[in-house]
């Protein structure tokens, strides 16, 4: 755990503005030098009800939300305020205080509005024993009332702000550049106002206990801070996406928003339909016609997506779906993360799978991977799912502006022009060979053409057809159409292993014999947590796989041959990604324990640590923490 | 250049181009509306001036998603009631495209009900052809959405209790701006409103009677039908959504009491189509989207244009 950071939680009700103050402070943090990590909370509600933002910031790289935090910001639940008391939301007004005093680390910092949060509800939380216990420095103050004196009520958000920067000793030129620029003149001026008096008041009128103090840090090149869902949409545009056509649902929503919002302006096409079927077919459908298109949903919405998904193997459509998991089973919890869709996504679908699946570890993975994905999609004229989950989806990190600064890249892929279709094979009738195999193609892709184009018709069917699209269940025919479509995936594993074998991370110290292995988002918590371990003396090594299907073989096998015991960390309670070892690789079934966490919440590094060290030391402990060890096969 | 030379390429068009000239025939059964279908298309498209590579049909699954398999145009052959939304997608990516979209009773009604409501609503520019003979023929004559109350069949074996679907007036409500039902039994009704359907600018949706010998011999479809537009018994505005809701009415009444009444019901020439609407409100490219990626000198935007935003 690192003193040289701080971890500020913002806590207060559903609707009070918690998410856009937040943003506005991590950027404020970000262009002071610092690195910047969001973690978000919140319920499945629109209005009332406790939510927190976490903002991580250092002046080292910080890839997870951490351990704890040291700032809290409770700025009490505005909606909370029931008028029938006996309700069954209840007074939930002290929530964004009480909820959160467990994971305060000690010497933290505390500031409550005593606006909201009156001193008679404070005083049933033992708040003064507790403080002494842990060594935190609390400071109550009118929030509500400086906002109420300057403009309105819900400016209780600039007044923590700026309470936070005067105690943290943090300049406000960022913080008021950012204020300048999202707030019309009108609501800029109050709120102004509020942050120049908290602030002032502040280092006036208080006298500080706290060691807490901004860090220090420096940027030697311009940031962005961005969520995993711009990263997403991000990479499909750059990958010349630019139909989409979607349903909402929560966390899928992101993706299909920001891309909403920009295509009108790029030429790209945006479509909300009436089901999750039809958003997957539609997809399929401009696809089909010359588009590069793309869908998506989280499980429930991709249940319905399993029809058009066979169809887009079976007529070898190019299409991306994404897949941003929430914890099920059925509507589970619409606001929490899990890894729970894994099985489901490689294998959704009747018949044998030629999909394409990966599962990004960060947001840097999230935009080269869904720019991967439509890369592979149309070169090889099959679906590619980007898996991720509510956690990728919704956190921001800092990435240089760099990163971002690549060429489009706006082809169709194998697709032929008509030039090109009047040099190609024909059957008699005049259709196009569109499903033929081609003997200088090892892998299995046969061009296509477009509706429209000369001398390219053909029929594409969901049924088993010839190479020019005829249905057919001609035996031969069959095996040579399977294997055809087959044989793609094989291809695929070996560009990738030639080209992105990046895909794969790994980290630690390359010479050790314990592994910890991991997938998509929860990559930061167990990066840190090896890390960790690693400074603490002890030798292990990490690796984050991204490439669920086709399955990297030959550096999964290394990895596991290298190591004498492994531990397999992800947020489901069927160790669904250990299985998927298993089963691709045939063993190692005695080497891997596995760490789970299913309760809605990711997984924090020191967790991994602990998990970690319940395993080695081979105690009969269970881990203290919301986590289960599920034991190797044969223990 | 354009990238899609079929595309409105004018000249003349000959029927047969329509006939694969090898396999596969149709396996419709002997005697099958289906065939009635087929052939319409086939008079109709060369009329209309559409030659076979600009032409997309869209079909679902059971005998009448077969009907691209016998008729020679680009052709997607989808699964079951997903005609519709893969057609309007195509459509949306290359508006110069000819889209066709066909289905059965039960692929359009049933299973598809959701797609046939939504795509009517929003207006798509785009010919429907429902192949309605009020079973499910290739799954072996189970009762459909469009069966008489009382149809017995082998998974309702005391008779549908369900009153049957009505195809028209639904379609009118849902917002369809061209709506007919024409029968096998009429090949050249048929095929002048497949014409008029196809030049529709619009969701233009014709419930085509196609009998089953096989499975649905009782069905009332066998009996002489009436044209409505040439009969001074049916006189009505075809503009107007008031008298057409009310011949749609008496319409599917009559169907199932043994009058077969055909024609054009409702012509919606004054609503935009749903592109019409998107072109409108700039949330559709002014060229083919799927056009642009063959145009090597199109700026395509970056991602890095939008960091601004975030930094």
């Amino acid at each position: 755990m690192s003193d040289d950071e701080l971890i500020w939680r913002i806590a207060g009700g559903s609707g009070d503005g918690i998410d856009s103050t937040s943003q506005n402070f991590a950027k404020a943090l970000m262009r002071s030098g610092l690195d910047v990590f969001t973690h978000r909370h919140y319920p499945s509600r629109i209005r009332g009800g406790h939510t927190y933002v976490e903002i991580r910031a250092a002046g080292h790289e910080v890839q997870s939300r951490g351990d704890g935090y040291n700032f809290l910001l409770a700025l009490g639940d505005s909606f909370a305020r029931n008028p029938q008391e006996e309700s069954v939301y209840g007074n939930e007004e002290l929530k964004p205080l009480s909820e959160n005093l467990d994971e305060l680390r000690e010497g933290g910092v505390i500031v409550y509005d005593e606006g909201l949060l009156s001193e008679e509800d404070v005083a049933e939380l033992d708040l003064e024993e507790r403080a002494e216990e842990n060594d935190w420095h609390v400071y109550p103050l009118d929030l509500r009332e400086i906002a109420k004196e300057h403009g309105r009520e819900v400016m209780r958000n600039t007044a923590g702000v700026g309470v936070t920067a005067a105690l943290l000793e943090m300049d406000l030129e960022h913080i008021e550049d950012l204020m300048e620029d999202a707030m019309p003149e009108k609501i800029l001026e109050p709120n102004l106002e509020i942050l120049h008096e908290t602030y002032e008041m502040v280092r006036d009128e208080y006298e500080f206990t706290h060691d807490l103090r901004i860090p220090e840090g420096e940027h030697d090149e311009e940031q962005a801070l961005l969520s995993g869902s711009n990263a997403i949409a991000y990479g499909a545009i750059d990958a010349g996406c630019r139909f989409i056509a979607g349903y909402p649902m929560t966390p899928w929503t992101d993706v299909f928003t920001i891309l909403s919002q920009n295509f009108p302006d790029m030429g790209g096409i945006s479509e909300q339909v009436e089901d999750e079927i039809a958003a997957a077919a539609l997809a399929l459908g401009a696809s089909h016609a010359g588009a590069k298109a793309m869908s998506g949903s989280s499980g429930g919405g991709f249940a319905l997506m399993s029809e058009p998904l066979g169809l887009a193997e079976m007529t070898e459509t190019p299409v991306v779906l994404v897949e941003s998991m929430r914890a099920g089973p059925s509507t589970g919890m619409p606001t929490k993360p899990e890894q729970g869709d894994l099985e489901f996504v490689l294998y959704t679908s009747q018949g044998d799978s030629s999909r394409v699946v990966f599962a990004p570890g960060d947001i840097e993975e999230a935009y080269e991977q869904t720019r991967l994905a439509f890369h592979i999609a149309y070169e090889y004229q099959l679906p590619a799912i980007v898996i991720y989950d509510q956690k990728l989806s919704g956190e921001n990190k800092n990435v240089p502006v760099s990163f971002f600064d690549r060429e489009p890249e706006p082809t169709l892929g194998s697709t032929l022009t008509e030039e090109e279709l009047a040099e190609a094979a024909h059957d008699a009738s005049g259709k196009f060979l569109r499903f033929q195999h081609d003997p200088d193609n090892d892998a299995g892709v046969s061009p296509r053409s477009l509706p429209g184009q000369e001398g390219g018709r053909y029929l594409a069917t969901g049924n088993e057809h010839t190479p020019a699209g005829h249905i057919e269940e001609d035996p031969t025919n069959r095996v040579i159409q399977m294997e055809r479509r087959m044989e793609k995936l094989t291809h695929i594993r070996e560009e990738l292993d030639e080209e992105h074998p990046s895909n794969q991370t790994y980290y630690g110290d390359e010479e050790a014999d314990y592994g910890i292995i991991t997938w998509g988002s929860s990559h930061g918590a167990v990066a840190e947590a090896v890390e960790r371990l690693n400074e603490d003396g002890h030798s292990v090594k990490g690796v984050t796989v991204s490439d669920m299907m086709p399955f990297p073989e030959k550096e999964m096998t290394e990895f596991l041959e290298s190591v004498d015991e492994a531990m397999v960390v992800e947020m489901n309670a069927t160790a669904q990604f250990r299985g998927l070892i298993q089963k691709e690789l045939g063993r190692y079934g005695d080497k891997m324990t596995s760490l789970l966490k299913y309760n809605g919440n990711p997984f924090e590094p020191a967790e991994v640590v602990e998990g970690y060290e319940v395993n080695v030391a081979e105690t009969d402990e269970e881990p203290s923490a919301q986590v289960r060890i599920e034991p190797a096969a044969g223990d | 250049m354009s990238a899609f030379n079929a595309i409105g390429a004018e000249r003349e068009i000959d029927r047969d181009e329509f006939t694969p000239g090898l396999e596969p025939q149709p396996t419709w059964c002997p005697g099958c509306g289906d065939f009635g279908v087929l052939k319409a298309l086939k008079q109709a498209l060369p009329e209309v001036g559409k030659n076979p590579d600009e032409v997309l049909t869209v079909t679902g699954i059971g005998c009448s998603g077969k009907l691209n398999s016998y008729l020679d145009t680009y052709g997607f052959h989808t699964i079951h009631g997903r005609s519709l939304p893969v057609a309007r997608a195509a459509k949306l990516a290359n508006p110069d495209l000819e889209v066709i979209a066909a289905g059965g009773d039960g692929d359009g009604y049933g299973i598809g009900g959701n797609h046939f409501i939504h795509t009517a609503r929003e207006n798509h520019d785009m010919t429907y052809i429902v192949f309605n003979n009020e079973v499910f023929g290739l799954t072996k004559g189970q009762t459909s959405p469009t069966s008489p109350k009382g149809h017995k069949s082998n998974t309702q074996p005391s008779g549908s209790a369900k009153s049957p679907l009505r195809p028209l007036s639904m379609s009118l409500n849902a917002g369809a701006t061209y709506i007919a039902r024409t029968a096998a039994v009429n090949p050249n009704q048929a095929k002048e409103i497949i014409k008029e359907a196809i030049e529709h600018d619009g969701f233009a949706h014709i419930d085509f009677l196609t009998q089953c010998p096989t499975w649905n011999k009782d069905a009332r479809q066998y009996v002489p039908y009436v044209d409505v537009q040439e009969s001074d018994d049916y006189d009505f505005d075809v503009t107007d959504r008031r008298e057409a809701a009310e011949m749609m009415f008496e319409t599917e009444d009559a169907l199932h009491e043994g009058t077969v009444l055909t024609g054009r019901y409702y012509v919606d020439e004054e609503s935009p189509s749903y592109q019409e609407e998107k072109l409108a409100n700039g949330e559709l490219p002014e060229t083919p989207l799927a056009e642009r990626y063959f145009d090597d000198d199109y700026e395509w935007e970056r991602s890095y244009d939008l960091l601004e935003r975030h930094t």
